[in-house]
């Protein structure tokens, strides 16, 4: 399975619709870098609305590739964590500290702007 | 007591299998949609550890109900190398797989009960209890 990733100008959206087994989400940070890498795009959402669970192998997945993109210079936010999957990564004790996140699409797309200024 | 409903973890996506079940399990109970993220997420991690850690091992549902309370139980069985120390694997950060450290304290911190044991060269056992409220 993949996760189909987006360009939209200089950005790339990415709407996580799938139940997230390990590999998939190993082989998502691959494409992610990869289409980064080539599209030269200097943002990146991923929106997690769909997502009604993150363990924490999917959470270092995701924490890794904010960390990752940003090493080559991209800024990736998350956005859409729902409220049930919020409460679960703190019982967890994964607070995804220093990864950028806004609440919807929208907001996130904003948010990518006011920090890049593009 | 229910009978019980078990899913066998040998490939990577058993893990996803085994929540599925469990999460339909807790929804058909009236747990409510953060608690079934809960539950999911402890199998998530119990399975995890299986796959990780030794050939085979099941997860296992129970529907507990007595009284005044209804509860679901997650049994997790393997016949693994066991745990060597688990005051060491209860400690938040502590992993040999170089994953996050959060599985087995993180689901304590996710159920409403939890027991570990373990015996090295022979298995471990985790028994997990949410109890709907």
């Amino acid at each position: 399975m993949r996760i189909p990733i987006l360009k939209l100008h200089n950005y790339l959206l990415i709407s996580i619709q799938t139940e997230i087994d390990d590999n998939t989400a190993i082989q998502f940070q691959e494409d992610l870098l990869n289409k980064i890498h080539q599209s030269g795009s200097s943002g990146v959402v991923i929106d997690l609305t769909s997502v009604d669970i993150i363990d924490s192998f999917i959470a270092k997945v995701l924490g890794d590739v904010v960390t990752m993109s940003d090493l080559m210079g991209a800024k990736v936010v998350l956005t859409g964590i729902q409220p049930a999957v919020a409460m679960t990564l703190i019982d967890l004790g994964i607070h995804l500290k220093n990864v950028p996140t806004a609440l919807d699409l929208e907001q996130g797309l904003i948010k990518l702007y006011q920090e890049l200024g593009e | 007591m229910t009978p019980q409903s078990c899913v066998t973890i040998q490939k990577e996506w058993d893990i996803v299998g085994a929540r599925q079940l469990g999460r339909d399990i807790a929804k058909k109970m009236g747990f409510g949609t953060v608690d079934q993220a809960r539950i999911a997420t402890a199998i998530s991690e119990l399975a995890r550890n299986i796959y990780l850690y030794t050939e085979n091992g099941q997860i296992c549902f129970e529907v507990v109900e007595n009284m005044n309370r209804k509860g679901l139980v997650i049994l997790s069985t393997d016949n693994g190398p066991g745990i060597d120390d688990i005051g060491r694997v209860m400690e938040d950060g502590y992993s040999t797989s170089g994953g996050l450290g959060a599985g087995l304290p993180g689901v304590k911190r996710l159920m409403d009960e939890f027991d570990v044991q373990s015996e090295v060269g022979v298995g471990t056992k985790i028994k997990a209890i949410k109890w709907a409220r």
